[in-house]
């Protein structure tokens, strides 16, 4: 019973994180329908503006704040260097641009801090366990639920009763017809990467928790669970994200549980095989999303 | 197929790879000799990258994935009795006394890397767009981390070495010639017609009776199958190397050079191989210089790909077809020479 309690509440926690990389990748996707391949780096850069602001004698939460900030803040940049100049062009112009902006900004990493990892500041909370129905649960997982929780709550109620919200969705729906209706297209799009990086300065915050340091190559994993959560949930629907990420940390702990062990150096393997194989059955995913539209 | 502009084409295009040779050998120098070379391996990999890419308008991350599979091919079927022993002491028993020429080898590393293509991308030459491109990043993932886990066969995340020298610069040319080649006769061949009008316009070539999935399958097995050359070809000229040799980095390079020169037209990839390797010899000139003469407190590293991600960026914002955006060279040239206005049957 303990190890099955202690089982869902690690499910749980690495879901949400995973629930909330998924969130602010298909944000932009919805609208899009593109994938924005520089999403990991928003992850690098809340790390190194946790790095950089340390030994400064603001609180932990102030500095928090500010990383957050500079995620949402490199999410809207990403719009305006990779996305905007090129959207009317191609598919394959902006999947190469995003990716361009994203080695752009790993190296940059590589040029102007290190290659080696840096320490970034954390609270002591991020590593206290407590013990909780006789289990001893590290505070961080907690944290990551709650926070979360709190997310998704917010997030529903943005995108269900404002207007702001409603005209996210609508263009999500049907760009062009949005668009006539007089939704302003370009403040939408660059609203949906702020969103974007949000959510990916949040997740950064309590996945640099677990690790502790920040390298250039951070984002890769982060983008890889983004990428797999939304295929298997649905490539379109926000609650698809979600349920893709609950997913995937399910599948991944399972591998770690049952995969012997000479095969689970093979896990990625098989996670992404599994995603060619849901893309190949359903190219839409698990829940499908406002059917409609063509690319904007 | 042997008109006159892809005669022309190839003669300008097969030009600069001989003025190399010619300059290295003449001039005898090692450095220019090994920059040369490598010039010749990418501008196979590029080709390789142009021939799914350029023809069907779908952007593919696996790519390099099958250099990757190439390269570790034929090192094993090639690397000799007495270091086989040592370099991979847990191979299987059935590999372990096999111990073919090199030359060989390259040859069974690409059709390897095209049988692995062959066997696992029909399929996926279902989908477009992003899901397209989503599924080929997912085959490099799983490329990549089955090179770092067959340990048996690659030695892992550990540096694979003991592989034989034998690319040398005449080696490398010709294979970068015949890959010119190759990569315009499928261009100008009844399938890569086809596969163009496919990338135009689906639909329309669709309802005249292409086959779509069939047209881009073959491309992509081709693409693999040069991929799978160049990729043996690279390791037997670096002898030594390790499963992050082929993944997003090589990927990036690969794309800028493609993207650079335009994707779209055979003389696009060559051009952009050139283009960037140039800058980048001189961008590495540079950041050595920097670095000896301690500027700054450490060495600096990634000034390259920062560079080359700027010019990118900048230039499929201002040139999204890169240099030579639809027409060859030898079409641009014959168009010149006669003087009239462009017209769409040459493009």
């Amino acid at each position: 019973m303990t190890a099955f309690l202690q089982f869902v509440i690690d499910w749980l926690s690495l879901g949400s994180a995973y629930a909330l990389m998924a969130l602010g990748l298909v944000i932009v996707y919805g609208i899009l329908r593109l994938v924005n391949f520089a999403y990991g780096e928003l992850i690098m850069v809340t790390g190194y503006t946790l790095f950089l602001l340390k030994g400064s004698p603001m609180p932990w939460l102030v500095m928090a704040v500010i990383a957050v900030c500079m995620a949402i803040f490199t999410g809207i940049l990403t719009d305006y260097v990779a996305f905007r100049p090129v959207r009317e062009k191609s598919v394959t112009a902006v999947l190469i641009t995003s990716f361009a902006f994203s080695t752009l900004l790993q190296n940059a990493a590589l040029l102007f801090i290190s290659p080696r990892p840096r320490n970034v500041p954390l609270p002591d909370i991020f590593s206290e366990t407590v013990v909780f129905l006789g289990l001893f649960v590290p505070v961080r997982n907690l944290l990551t639920i709650g926070l979360a929780l709190t997310l998704f709550a917010v997030f529903a109620l943005l995108m269900k009763r404002t207007i702001f919200g409603i005209a996210m969705r609508a263009a999500a729906t049907h760009f062009t017809m949005a668009r006539m209706l007089g939704v302003p297209a370009n403040l939408i799009i660059s609203a949906a990467f702020a969103v974007s990086g949000l959510l990916a300065g949040v997740v950064a915050v309590v996945w640099i928790g677990r690790i502790g340091a920040v390298v250039p190559g951070i984002g890769l994993e982060p983008l890889l669970i983004a990428f797999i959560a939304t295929v298997v949930g649905g490539m379109r629907s926000l609650q698809g994200a979600v349920l893709g990420g609950f997913i995937l940390a399910f599948i991944d702990m399972g591998l770690n549980f049952t995969l012997p062990q000479d095969l689970l150096k093979f896990r990625d393997a098989f996670t992404f095989s599994a995603v060619i194989l849901i893309l190949l059955w359903r190219p839409e995913g698990l829940i499908k999303g406002p059917s409609s539209g063509r690319r904007v | 197929m042997f008109e006159q502009k892809n005669l022309v084409t190839f003669a300008f295009l097969v030009i600069p790879v001989l003025a190399l040779v010619g300059v290295s050998e003449f001039a005898g120098d090692r450095l220019l000799e090994r920059i040369a070379t490598n010039f010749c391996i990418m501008l196979v990999l590029v080709l390789g990258l142009q021939v799914f890419m350029g023809n069907s308008g779908i952007l593919s991350f696996a790519h390099i994935g099958f250099m990757g599979v190439g390269a570790y091919t034929s090192g094993v079927l090639s690397m000799p009795l007495r270091m086989k022993s040592m370099a991979l002491p847990s191979l299987y028993p059935i590999l372990q006394d096999v111990q073919l020429s090199p030359y060989l080898t390259i040859l069974i590393g690409g059709l390897v890397a095209a049988s692995v293509a062959a066997a696992v991308a029909y399929p996926l030459m279902r989908l477009s767009d992003a899901a397209a491109v989503i599924t080929s990043f997912a085959l490099l993932v799983v490329l990549h981390t089955i090179m770092v886990g067959w340990s048996a066969v690659t030695n892992g995340p550990r540096t694979f070495f003991g592989v034989p020298k034998v690319t040398d610069m005449p080696l490398a040319a010709g294979f970068a010639i015949a890959v010119i080649a190759i990569a315009l006769l499928f261009k100008e061949s009844r399938t890569g017609l086809l596969l163009r009008a496919v990338r135009d316009d689906e639909a329309a070539a669709e309802s005249t009776g292409a086959h779509v999935s069939m047209l881009r399958w073959r491309a992509f097995v081709l693409g693999a199958l040069l991929a799978g050359l160049g990729g043996a070809l690279w390791g037997h000229f670096i002898t030594s190397f390790s499963p992050k040799a082929f993944y997003l980095k090589e990927t990036f390079v690969v794309l800028g050079m493609l993207v650079i020169g335009g994707p779209m037209s055979v003389s696009g990839a060559v051009v952009g191989t050139i283009v960037v390797t140039i800058a980048f010899e001189g961008l590495r000139h540079v950041e050595g210089a920097i670095n000896i003469a301690q500027v700054f407190p450490r060495p600096i590293v990634g000034l390259t790909e920062v560079t080359l991600a700027v010019g990118m960026i900048l230039l499929l914002i201002f040139r999204p077809g890169g240099i030579f955006a639809t027409a060859e060279i030898g079409t641009l040239l014959l168009r010149h020479r006669r003087g009239r206005d462009p017209t769409e049957e040459d493009i």
